[in-house]
């Protein structure tokens, strides 16, 4: 069994690792990374335009993007993706690849998501921030720039790092409007193959395990510097804080 | 291109039967991996803390691999992968008992256990050791005082996750459909393949989706305010 696995990573690795790519799309495991990273990239300053947008005192602003948010955090994945999948093509007039569908879905999915995490951490920050800046001079858009943000977004490097494993999880689901990612190149090899398709998805589980694991160490460690750091800031006897897991947001 | 209609669906015995087939099943899924994740996550929890160290890795293990590895692939490591390793009668057996069901019930369970145990760890970490102490002094056995002390207060401390993390097993059960399991996105693709009225048809998707999310929401909001220990007093 394991010299099976052995042999079908020996055939199929590259398949595996860039898809078919000096002769179709990029694919693998790169194409899961790029796909992932992108959206990140994307979804955060995303993120930090809804958290705004739904702290703001414009009801035009505010009530729009808090319905989005409770939408997108109340439909599954998969129904978002078929969404775009339909819509994205109909409003760019293009025929635009899956990837292209799948990079919008989860800039917007994620950026929803990780727009909670920036507006708590702003909120958690407290008025007197806020107040203190504009007592300085600051206007609004100056405090969020240099006082608010620059304190809340510190805070949230963790909760980056763990929406990213979860944006590497929600990859696969591209799978239903093919997007040529990991999961696809493991179907591909698992369609050739024919007869082995346990040995074949159990190494599909091993890399994403491998991966995801050892990013979410390294939330973890990053997690704990933080928290010993804002310990050591506060004043008074320093309260030991317990370094808790991240809890990671379901795919 | 046709106009907006979503009478043309909905005035539609067959696209409503369909959607319906489709609700029964998601809640068929959605409850029955519910159950087995609560009851596997509790039992996760006894393993953890019983003195064994062994059980304790075991455990951590689980819930690593649950957490860390896609519920996509979890699900067709299942149904492609170790379904084709069972013996004959157990297969033949699956497959008239509805085999795509029965693995995406298996398989989100399974998944969701390690979510829920974790819940349930950190709920009742936060009781504090002192009452755990004072229940002994009072003559409780360990059991009895885990029964009446520590797991009322370490469940209503896990409220919240536990409740965010049903929601999203909610969500989650839509997964199932690339395993085939005829559930609401699977009815959702069905008559959208049959009537081509994809943006009607996505809308009600959509709704219903959220309708059912929102609805689990609200009763886990409901049940934290019953547990509330301080409802009714004078705050």
């Amino acid at each position: 069994m394991i010299n099976d696995m052995i042999a079908i990573i020996s055939d199929h690795w590259l398949l595996l690792l860039i898809g078919q790519y000096p002769n179709g799309p990029l694919g693998g495991l790169a194409n899961t990374l790029i796909l992932s990273a992108l959206s990140i990239a994307l979804a955060f300053p995303v993120s930090i335009l809804f958290a705004l947008a739904r702290l703001s005192k414009w009801r035009m602003l505010r009530w729009p993007v808090t319905a989005l948010v409770y939408i997108t955090r109340g439909v599954p994945l998969l129904m978002l993706i078929l969404w775009s999948y339909f819509l994205v093509p109909l409003l760019t007039g293009a025929d635009v690849p899956s990837f292209v569908t799948m990079l919008t879905t989860l800039v917007v999915y994620q950026g929803a998501f990780l727009s909670e995490v920036v507006r708590g951490g702003i909120v958690a920050l407290g008025h007197g921030q806020m107040e203190a800046a504009k007592a300085l001079g600051h206007s609004y858009l100056g405090a969020m720039r240099f006082i608010i943000l620059p304190q809340a977004l510190y805070n949230m490097i963790p909760s980056i790092i763990s929406t990213f494993v979860s944006t590497i999880k929600d990859t696969t689901l591209g799978y239903v409007i093919n997007v040529p990612d990991l999961t696809f190149a493991a179907n591909q090899v698992n369609n050739q193959l024919l007869t082995q398709p346990f040995q074949v998805f159990l190494i599909l589980a091993i890399v994403y395990y491998a991966i995801c694991w050892s990013l979410t160490q390294v939330a973890n460690i990053i997690e704990r510097r933080i928290t010993r750091r804002r310990a050591g800031e506060t004043r008074g006897p320093a309260v030991p804080a317990e370094p808790r897991p991240i809890a990671l947001e379901q795919p | 291109m046709k106009g907006f209609d979503l009478w043309a669906i909905l005035n539609n015995a067959d696209y409503t039967a369909m959607l319906l087939h489709g609700i029964e099943m998601t809640f068929v899924i959605y409850i029955g991996s519910w159950l087995l994740a609560m009851a596997l996550a509790f039992s996760l929890l006894c393993i953890r803390f019983s003195p064994f160290r062994f059980g304790d890795r075991l455990v951590a293990g689980y819930v690593s691999y649950h957490r860390n590895v896609p519920t996509l692939v979890q699900l067709m490591l299942w149904y492609f992968g170790i379904f084709t390793l069972l013996p004959d009668w157990m297969t033949s057996w699956l497959v008239a008992h509805n085999a795509e069901t029965i693995f995406a019930i298996l398989g989100l369970g399974l998944c969701q256990a390690a979510y829920f145990s974790e819940d349930l760890r950190s709920g009742l970490r936060s009781v504090s050791t002192g009452q755990m102490e004072a229940s002994k002094a009072l003559g409780h056995s360990y059991l009895s005082a885990m029964r009446f002390v520590i797991l009322p207060q370490g469940v209503r401390n896990a409220l919240p996750p536990l409740i965010n993390h049903s929601v999203s097993l909610f969500k989650n059960s839509s997964i199932a459909i690339v395993i085939g399991a005829p559930e609401l996105t699977h009815a959702v693709k069905e008559v959208e393949n049959l009537s081509f009225r994809t943006f009607e048809i996505y809308v009600i998707g959509t709704v219903l989706y959220l309708f059912f999310s929102l609805l689990i929401m609200a009763a886990g909001a409901y049940l934290s305010m019953r547990a509330d220990p301080l409802r009714g007093a004078a705050r």
